[in-house]
Formats: C-alpha cells, structure tokens, sequence
C-alpha cells in the first residue's frame, strides 16, 4: 500500500466514529431466579448448617446490593463433605453400572437446559456477566458438557487402549469466579463419568449458581454425597487440598495460588491438574480479513469483561497495518455497551468484585505510568456497581506490566512485530503459555504459527471457542492436564495394566 | 615377556554431544573409577544445551527421529559386551536394546494415538496434536542400564531434550551408553548425561527454571522436597516405573495443543 492509501484508508475509518445508539433498555427478567436469604453447605444430599457458625454475603456486583447469607466452611466442615463423598463413592457409586452413571449425567445435563433460563439470570445477577452471554454461552456449554461426558461414562474402556481404568477416588474441585456453571461442569462431569466422587468449592463471590445447581443434583436424583458442594474463601480451599482423604485435587484459577497448591501436594502422591493464568498473544497479519479481525480482537479481550484466562490480551500486529487495525479497533470499541447484565443489549456487564476493580484500576493506572498511551471511548457507567470501561493501550513495550501481567479485566495492550519470528518470539516470550490467535488468510502460515505457538489451544481466524469436545489447557506455567474431550477424561481415572 | 598395558578410559560428562570433564575439576569413585563429579555450574551448561537442542529434535520429521533412536539401539547392540559389563549383564542390556527399538517405533504413530480430531458443535475444523513439553530432567533408577533407557526413550521419542543424572552408584555404564549416543546421530544437546552426587543435582535440576519436566523415578532423597522445587515453575512431575514401556509413559512428557479454524467457503 502506498502511503497516500493508507493514509486514505486510515481517514476512512476514523472518519465518522459513531457512538452507541440509543436502545430503549432491553432488561431480562429478574425474578425467575429465584435467591434465598440463607443458604448452608450440600454435603450428603441436603443442606446444613455449616459447623464454623461462620457466613458472608455474597452481592450482586452491578448493584451493590446483597443478594444472599452463605457458609464459610471450616475444616469440619470439609471434613464432613469428604466423608460423605468417600461414603457415597464406597457404597455404590464407583461400582454402579457404567450406564447407569451415563443416565444420571444425561439427567443432569436435560435438567439444566430445562431450567437454562433461570441459571442464565442467576449467572449474570451473581456474577455481573451480560444475560447474552450467560444464555447463549455458560449455561448451554454447561449442559453440553455434561452430555458430552455423560456418553463416556460407560465407553471408558475405549479412550484408553491397552488399559483398564478405574476411579481414583474422591476430587476436590476449586473453581474460579469468571464461569462459575460453566467451570463447575467442566469440573464435575467427567469426574463422575469417570466414577469419581466430588467436593466442590465455588469462587467466593459466584456461589449461587452452584447452590442452585444442587436443586437440580436433587431433581436428578443423584445418590446423596456423589456431589457436594461447600462454600468459602481461600481457606476452604486450603482445607480441601490438605485434606488427607481427597484423591485428586484440580483448580482452576490464578498462577499463584496453582503453584502454592502444587507444593502442598508434594510428596504426597495425590493427583492434581491445574487450569492457569494466561497472557494470550492474538497475532493479526496484514493479510488477515480485518474486519473479521476487529470483531476476533474485541471478542478475544471484552467477552466477560475480560475475565477469561485465556482472554486475547496482548494485541500483535504487524507493523504495516497498524494504524488501520487500530482505528478499526477504536472504532468498534466506541459501539461495546457497557451496563446493566440483565439488558440482553449488554456487551460488557459488571467487574466481578471490587476487589478485582480495584486490581484493574492498579494494573491500568501502572501502564499509564510506565509510559503506555490510553484509549477509552465515551461511555456512561452506572452510578452504582463495579464497572470498567473498555480499555486500549497502545505504545506498550514487552516489558511494562500490562504487556507481562495477567490483568483480568477488558484491557488490551497493543504491540506490533515485522516478521513471523518476530511475533512468534514475542507471542511466547511469556512464564504463561494458555492459548493464542492468529489472523491470516494464508493457510500454510496458520499452520506454521500453530505449531510455533507453545500455547494449548490455538484459535485460527476466531477466538474464544469453546466445545466440550475439544480439550483446553495450558502450556508451561498456565498450568498441566485438560478439559475436554477424550483427553479431558484422564485425569480422574487410575490406569491399571489390561 | 611383558604384559601389555591396557589403555584405561577416562569417565567424564556428556554434554552437548561432548565429552567434558566436569568444570569444577572434581570426581568422585565409583566402581573402581575416579567419575567426574558435575558440578552447578555443569548442570546449567547441560540445561542451556538442552534448551538450544529443542528447536532442531523436535523439529525433525517423527520418521526421522525414529530412525535416529532405532540408530541408538544399533549402537548399543554393537557394544553389548562392553554394556553388559557395566550393568546387571547381558539379559539387561537385551532388554534396554529392545526397548529402545520399541520406542523408535513410536515416534511416528503418536499423534495419532494421542491426538484427535473433534467434533465440535459448529462450523470449525478442530483437532489436537501433542508436542514436547521441552527440556526434561531424569534422574535415572537403577538397573543402571535399563532403568536409564526405560525413562529416557519415552521422554526423547516424543520431540524433548533430556538432562540425565545418572545413577551416583552405577554411573559407568551411563557414559559407556552416552558413547552410543555420540555415535549414532543424536544431534549434540538432545541427551545429556551427567555423574556425580545425587544429593547435590537432584535439587538443582528440580529447582531449574529453564526444565520443564521432571522424572523422579530414580529419586532417593527427599522425594517432596523434589516436587515442591519442582512446583515454582509448574513443572510436569512424573514417578514412574523404573521396568515398564507403554505410549502413557511418553504421555506424560506431552503438552496437547488443540487448534480451532472456522469451515467456510
């Protein structure tokens, strides 16, 4: 392109930057979920009062307001849940008919699309996540996964050859507060395909779904102590992985708190997966369909606020299309609506926590000091609630923290490359190694890049898909094992010789 | 008459397709030799190797890798006396031999019995592929010979480098086996093999920051303290049977990359 046509290109699309239109507000039902004042511990097939006496509020993070009472549990209280998981896994539930585990999980999975709606809400009012995405991602997702693991259940002997698996016993699950259904269903279906039994501990702030989700294990009559769920902070989850009776151990969520459960675990010949951070290069080439691109770079970074481990946060582009990647890219970020979760015209819904604002704010306010330049567009927040506004920097060296840092939030730092190798290089200079994006419209360069790529999954012309069939998990420090597919199905089965 | 004197071999450490004596300048005696003792400083140097070595092995097509590791197994069938005079005798060194042709015969059918194509709910085409995890450390369990081949060939088959410690009391039969290596078209770095103290490598190599793998199943020390060095940078940590071959054990030194393209006309 010669300099006069770029130049023309980049006036065309900075030319007339619209704002978002007007909607008249589009709110989901609030009161089809339906939220109690208190909720105790599932552990056994019902719910008790947790032994710690201890409580804590859980909000909803758009409005402020509290939604609901629920347990911290304690170490009795872990205790409690791992005996009945260990009972339950002894009296029948790793020896039940294969197929009859297979009809439960189908249960489960009809269940949750049968009450889809009312996750959906409960979702988006606990967790700040726009209805759109809670309806049209979590909770169908949820359901296919357990459909998905449900038909493994009795075909176990055909995903390992030469083998004969068997349960491993009882898992304890961690889950993160980005997909709370969602990250729960990854979690519990293949366990109990697998034979397993569980204990699960939801994220601190996003309780609920899981509470709810224990009406459904009843409705689905699955056999008391095959599913507990205990609620709680860090401590709980402490509690559960040092507990001596737990089998298998997997988490989902930062880094740090990974390797911190890795060392726990040393020595003592439990099994653990561990789902990571991620600081995801998305790499746009200039022969990418840009338009198409814009939309995979705004997917990539603004889905869920940007609460995605292996969110698209660090932009690459080469150098030649830079300044039109980026207008395009500003253009389109000025149309994302930022509000309300339940208005099924929401882009981006609420931070999930002031904790996590607060991060944010950190991390931004270290870029701007570093010496990267920002962009956000025009945008009305509510006076209420935990809220970001869509954020671009560009000017961002490798070496400042927004380029390093996992930040967890809907915020994009740009950088460019000249060559192939150099992106590659700059892609996987990075301790984390999740996932990427590579744009192109030439097929041999896709493939090259996916292979030089050290990440787990790879995302070729889209971004953020996600298949119960398709495995996910990371490279280097993103953590190990995965989720998904026939591969998803190894981590909770003791492999014995045929 | 007199007798002829024979010419007695130095043991030193296999770095880089070389033969170094250890930079420190120490040795250590073991069976009737003086061994070189590695050092830190040669245990950084093997890792750095390694490291530069991944890029070329993993590189190569897996038919070619295979031919290069069954070339490993011709090699030591040309040395079996020497081999088997350095281990538990010539039934061992049979078994690690065939063992090494079985694992050659892996290198080109793993992707296809661990990885897949997926059925996604959509319009993409997506599958997943294994690939090496990277620089793997082993510290070799004995019998010297076959316990050092039934955890290294899982680990070089599928695309790693390797920095082996040998075993502290048996070490000689380790660099008689590096001998095969330099000979057989393993392209320097890919295998590494250092002697020394057990107790001073061990938590060096578990602590490293640049290995990405650990196979503990030679470990005899403070096995925990290993797996926690281990977790500061998310190591995979495998223990292993010291007698065993299976696809499962070349698995466990396998990251699986999955990749998703949109179908469309």
């Amino acid at each position: 392109m010669t300099k006069e046509k770029r130049e023309l290109a980049h006036r065309a699309v900075t030319a007339a930057i619209p704002t978002a239109w007007d909607y008249a507000p589009a709110p989901e039902a609030r009161d089809i979920a339906k939220i109690q004042e208190r909720y105790g511990l599932f552990i056994g097939g019902k719910f008790v009062e947790p032994k710690s006496g201890e409580r804590y509020t859980t909000i909803d993070p758009a409005r402020e307001e509290p939604l609901a009472e629920v347990a911290q549990a304690g170490k009795a209280d872990v205790d409690r849940a791992v005996r009945a998981a260990r009972k339950a896994f002894a009296n029948g539930w790793s020896t039940l008919r294969p197929n009859e585990r297979a009809k439960y999980l189908f249960r489960i999975a009809r269940l949750l699309q049968e009450r889809s709606r009312e996750f959906a809400v409960l979702e988006s009012i606990n967790g700040g996540k726009p209805i759109r995405e809670s309806r049209d991602v979590d909770v169908p997702l949820a359901a296919a996964h357990f459909f998905y693991y449900a038909g493994w259940a009795d075909k176990l002997e055909y995903a390992f050859p030469n083998r004969k698996p068997r349960p491993i016993g009882v898992a304890g699950q961690i889950i993160p507060w980005n997909f709370p259904l969602l990250m729960l269903a990854w979690k519990i279906a293949p366990a109990l395909a697998a034979g397993n039994t569980v204990v699960l501990k939801p994220a601190e702030t996003t309780p609920l779904s899981a509470l709810l989700f224990c009406d459904v294990l009843r409705q689905a009559d699955l056999p008391p102590g095959v599913v507990n769920i205990i609620t709680g902070d860090g401590r709980t989850g402490a509690e559960l992985v040092s507990h001596p009776d737990v089998n298998k151990i997997a988490f989902t969520g930062s880094t740090e708190v990974g390797k911190a459960i890795q060392k726990t675990l040393a020595g003592t010949g439990k099994r653990l997966t561990l789902e990571l951070g991620g600081k995801a290069a998305n790499i746009i080439f200039d022969d990418a369909p840009l338009d198409q691109a814009v939309e995979g770079i705004v997917n990539g970074i603004y889905f869920n606020q940007g609460h995605v481990c292996c969110a698209g946060s660090r932009l690459l582009v080469e150098e030649s299309i830079y300044e039109t990647v980026v207008a395009k890219l500003k253009r389109r970020m000025s149309t994302l609506r930022v509000g309300d979760p339940l208005d099924k015209n929401t882009d981006v819904g609420a931070i999930n926590s002031k904790q996590q604002l607060d991060k944010i704010g950190s991390l931004v306010q270290a870029g701007i000091d570093e010496g990267a330049e920002i962009y956000q567009p025009p945008c009305k927040l509510p006076e209420r609630g935990y809220w970001f506004v869509p954020t671009v920097f560009t000017n961002v060296a490798q070496s400042y923290r927004i380029a390093q840092e996992e930040i967890f939030g809907p915020v994009l730092s740009v950088l460019t490359f000249r060559t192939p190798d150099e992106a590659i290089e700059k892609a996987n200079n990075t301790p984390y190694g999740l996932s990427a994006g590579v744009w192109t419209e030439k097929g041999s360069r896709i493939l090259a890049m996916a292979q030089k790529l050290r990440a787990g999954v790879v995302w070729a012309n889209t971004y953020n898909r996600f298949d119960p069939a398709s495995p996910f998990g990371g490279y280097k420090e993103s953590g190990f094992g995965r989720e998904g597919g026939r591969h998803g199905l190894e981590p909770y089965v003791v492999l014995d010789d045929a | 008459m007199t007798k002829r004197l024979e010419v007695q071999k130095t043991y030193k450490l296999y770095i880089g397709g070389a033969f170094p004596r250890s930079e420190s300048g120490r040795t250590y005696v073991a069976e009737g030799a003086n061994v070189a003792r590695a050092s830190r400083k040669d245990l950084r140097d093997a890792v750095r190797i390694a490291r530069q070595a991944g890029a070329g092995w993993s590189g190569m097509t897996a038919y070619n890798r295979g031919q290069v590791l069954y070339r490993i197994a011709e090699m030591m069938e040309m040395r079996a006396a020497e081999l088997a005079a350095l281990c538990r005798g010539a039934a061992e060194v049979a078994r690690a031999v065939d063992r090494m042709v079985w694992y050659a015969g892996w290198s080109d059918k793993l992707a296809q019995v661990i990885g897949s194509s997926n059925p996604v709910a959509g319009p993409y085409f997506n599958f997943t592929v294994p690939e090496p995890t990277g620089v793997t450390g082993i510290l070799a369990p004995e019998p010297p010979l076959l316990g050092l081949i039934s955890r290294l060939a899982p680990v070089i088959v599928g695309g790693n480098t390797a920095v082996v410690v040998a075993s502290e009391a048996h070490p000689l039969v380790a660099i008689e086996f590096a001998e095969c290596l330099a000979t057989a078209d393993v392209p320097g770095g890919v295998v590494n093999i250092l002697t020394g103290l057990r107790g001073e490598l061990a938590p060096q190599i578990a602590s490293h920051m640049d290995v990405a793998a650990l196979d503990l199943t030679g470990a005899d020390g403070d096995v925990a303290e290993l797996e926690r060095l281990g977790a500061e940078n998310v190591k995979r940590i495998v223990r292993g049977r010291p007698d065993t071959q299976s696809p499962y054990e070349i698995a466990a030194f396998l990251e699986l990359k999955t990749v998703w393209h949109p179908i469309g006309m």
